[in-house]
């Protein structure tokens, strides 16, 4: 199985709509350990029981406040950290119970840009070194034509092929980020994890990387999960949108849908908190009271009772499931469990 | 300097990188003799700020208008660094009248910081020096210029009359020490007839007054007890204790989540209102200042761009750069396929060109734009632009 894998993909084989990523019940929980000798006392439940999936050259946005379990699902589905229970099959092949040779394999196929381009980049490294490591290292291309590559692959993000033998310190945050971009590209991957990529940029910049990851999907027939918690770029660069909240996707649905007609509490309200930079509209601001809560100790039923201003005797005991209101749309909340 | 030259003949294709390049790569000669100029220059401005009993005539004025609360003229705070001098602000000049919101809006290294920290006399000296221009605070029946204020007597108002919220609620709280007695310490700093009992119930009161639940549990805790939120509602707290004039908020809310960025703003609109002073909002982000501000100035590195009413700015946004920064945003009532992105990046700070700043990243760029920097124009009473496409058959300014 993952034989196939290992030989060089050839993206226009595969057919559009096929599912990519599929993350079933997922779960990942820290131990919270006790005093010297480490006896377990409990656990923070970072990521609880999150299903979606991906199809083959779309975007899924990932949005919620920080502490939410964003990162740790981006950070499980590469297999950077071990999962507790459950399922992240990439094109049917479950991530987590490959062996070491096959999972190096498998990685040139995901790869991930991470948050913070200032500490992302090895500083030791000029810039074609850290592009080019991984592909010499897995001898994707042969020697001779190495150099053109790499070339290639900076021109494709906006990178001048002078800019080789220079090191990080000499750029700025957008080029460190289009840095981070080719590193990832130069693996040929089908699928990017992108952890926050534009969120440590400036508003002019933040524009040219999200124009550039959107370019190069239209080129290279990417597929993201894109991770942020500015609803407005992902609501630009997604096709469908997990919305989660201490670690439990709360709405999953296409992007239209989503924004058009929230249905989650917690959806309506982080949407209602985007400031939108126009004077004269004056939105109806759903104000939150308190902060979340501690992942630790989270709150008994819906985890979000505590904070929700519908909320019901039910949504103290009992944790609801996810409902689809519509193809394309489910939610997980009590006020809908009626009306299926 | 001359080098800049050789190297933009030689290298065409790509100008600002290749002056970034000759920018990194002094020789030593050249670093000792820059520093040794800065010196001098730092020298004798820190002996100018350190001479005893400065008349009262270098720094008593009057405001232009009494409505004001500052006027800001022709304000220059230059960087003495080692690669030259840095001009973080150069010639920037703005109101802010009583009891209205004016927000500062830029990029990163715009000179929006700067301009608030030479407000509060609060530049790293001696490399970072106020050069140029006034800062005229209004104290009721006269003004006080805090570019040239001496140091004992901008104490006075530093904290007490204008007052700062800075950006990292995380660190700008000092760990060791409890947050009751980090409020106390500026209350009990500017009123110096309190008791200690009415210091501590000042304190709670503030803390209530920000919408702290159990002020008198977070009277007894330490910083790393609360949470993002809860700190920036302390350090609220705290520039609110001696009921300033001014308070300046320096990204209040970029450290925070939306949902508790929501709360903050409602907040400081709540408190603005009740108790009636003038804030002034740097932010980066476009929607926060739409939300708050009265007026809005625009930087663009270390200058004023654009300034004017908020539904000035942003409906009629006339520089070539604020159209270009509000175009850039993804907004949920505006859909584009494709964001509009404003090519290349800021020029070198210490190799500023002497035309228009922007011109190089321009797309609208005439034929006058390859004259000297172009002076502020107004378009209307309050809404003035510093571009040379306003200027033909509008009325020329120097303001």
């Amino acid at each position: 199985m993952a034989e196939a894998l290992r030989n060089k993909t050839n993206h226009a084989e595969h057919p559009e709509g096929e599912v990519l990523l599929e993350v079933k019940n997922l779960k990942k929980y820290y131990p919270i350990s006790n005093g010297m000798f480490g006896k377990t006392k409990g656990y923070v439940k970072a990521v609880d029981d999150v299903s979606f999936s991906i199809k083959r050259g779309t975007t899924m946005g990932l949005v919620g406040e920080s502490g939410c379990g964003k990162t740790t699902i981006g950070k499980t589905i590469l297999r950077l950290t071990d999962k507790t229970e459950g399922e992240v099959k990439f094109k049917g092949i479950e991530i987590h119970d490959l062996s070491k040779k096959d999972l190096r394999a498998i990685r040139s196929h995901i790869q991930i840009i991470f948050q913070d381009p200032y500490s992302s980049l090895s500083p030791r490294l000029p810039v074609g070194e850290i592009i080019g490591e991984a592909v010499r290292e897995k001898k994707l291309v042969p020697k001779e034509d190495f150099d053109d590559y790499i070339s290639q692959i900076m021109l494709d993000c906006g990178l001048q092929v002078y800019h080789k033998d220079r090191y990080p310190h000499e750029f700025s945050g957008g080029q460190r980020q289009r840095i981070c971009i080719a590193r990832a590209l130069a693996l040929n991957p089908e699928f990017i994890v992108c952890d926050e990529p534009v969120s440590a940029l400036d508003v002019s910049i933040q524009a040219q990387i999200i124009n550039l990851l959107k370019d190069l999907q239209d080129k290279y027939k990417l597929t993201y999960l894109f991770i942020s918690h500015d609803l407005s770029v992902v609501e630009h660069i997604s096709d469908t949108v997990g919305v989660m909240y201490l670690g439990n996707l709360v709405e999953y649905a296409d992007k239209n849908s989503i924004f058009k007609n929230p249905l989650h509490p917690y959806t309506k309200a982080l949407f209602s908190a985007i400031p939108i930079p126009d004077p004269d509209v004056k939105g109806d601001r759903i104000i939150l009271e308190g902060s979340i809560p501690s992942p630790a100790n989270p709150p008994s039923g819906c985890k979000f009772h505590t904070r929700c201003s519908y909320v019901m005797d039910i949504c103290k005991e009992e944790i609801p499931g996810m409902i689809f209101i519509e193809p394309g749309h489910q939610v997980a909340c009590h006020l809908y469990t009626g009306e299926k | 300097m001359n080098n800049k030259n050789i190297f933009s003949k030689l290298f065409k294709r790509d100008n600002d990188k290749v002056v970034a390049k000759s920018v990194n790569y002094i020789s030593g000669k050249e670093l000792r003799k820059i520093s040794k100029e800065n010196r001098r220059i730092t020298d004798a401005l820190e002996k100018k700020r350190e001479r005893k009993n400065v008349p009262e005539s270098e720094y008593i004025t009057q405001m232009r208008d009494p409505n004001n609360i500052v006027e800001v003229e022709g304000l220059q705070t230059y960087f003495f660094t080692d690669i030259g001098v840095v001009k973080a602000v150069d010639g920037v000049s703005f109101d802010v009248p009583k009891g209205k919101t004016v927000g500062i809006v830029g990029e990163s290294g715009c000179g929006k910081s700067v301009t608030s920290l030479s407000m509060m006399q609060l530049v790293q000296r001696p490399q970072g020096q106020t050069v140029g221009g006034t800062i005229k605070f209004n104290v009721g029946d006269h003004a006080v210029d805090i570019a040239n204020i001496p140091t004992e007597k901008m104490q006075k108002i530093r904290g007490n009359e204008i007052s700062m919220i800075f950006q990292e609620p995380m660190t700008s709280l000092n760990p060791v020490f409890r947050i009751g007695s980090q409020i106390n310490e500026v209350i009990e700093l500017h009123n110096e007839e309190f008791s200690k009992e009415e210091v501590k119930n000042r304190t709670i009161e503030m803390l209530k007054l920000v919408g702290i639940a159990n002020p008198d549990g977070v009277y007894e805790m330490y910083p790393h007890e609360l949470s993002g939120g809860m700190r920036q509602r302390v350090m609220i707290a705290m520039a609110l204790a001696c009921t300033p004039k001014l308070i300046i908020a320096d990204e209040p809310t970029t450290a925070l989540d939306v949902t508790i960025q929501a709360q903050i703003m409602d907040l400081l609109r709540q408190l603005k209102s009740k108790i009636n002073s003038s804030i002034m909002l740097i932010t980066h982000d476009l929607g926060v200042i739409a939300e708050m501000a009265d007026y809005v100035v625009v930087m663009y590195a270390g200058r004023v761009i654009e300034k004017g009413t908020a539904s000035e700015v942003f409906h009629q946004a006339s520089h070539p750069y604020t159209v270009g920064l509000m175009e850039s945003k993804p907004s949920s009532n505006r859909k584009v396929e494709r964001l509009y992105s404003i090519p290349g990046s800021v020029p070198n700070p210490v190799n500023m060109p002497n035309y228009c700043y922007f011109k190089d990243r321009c797309d609208k760029s005439i034929k006058a734009c390859e004259g000297p920097y172009p002076p502020l124009t107004f378009l209307s009473d309050t809404h003035a632009v510093a571009c040379y496409r306003y200027m033909d058959n509008e009325e020329v300014s120097n303001g």
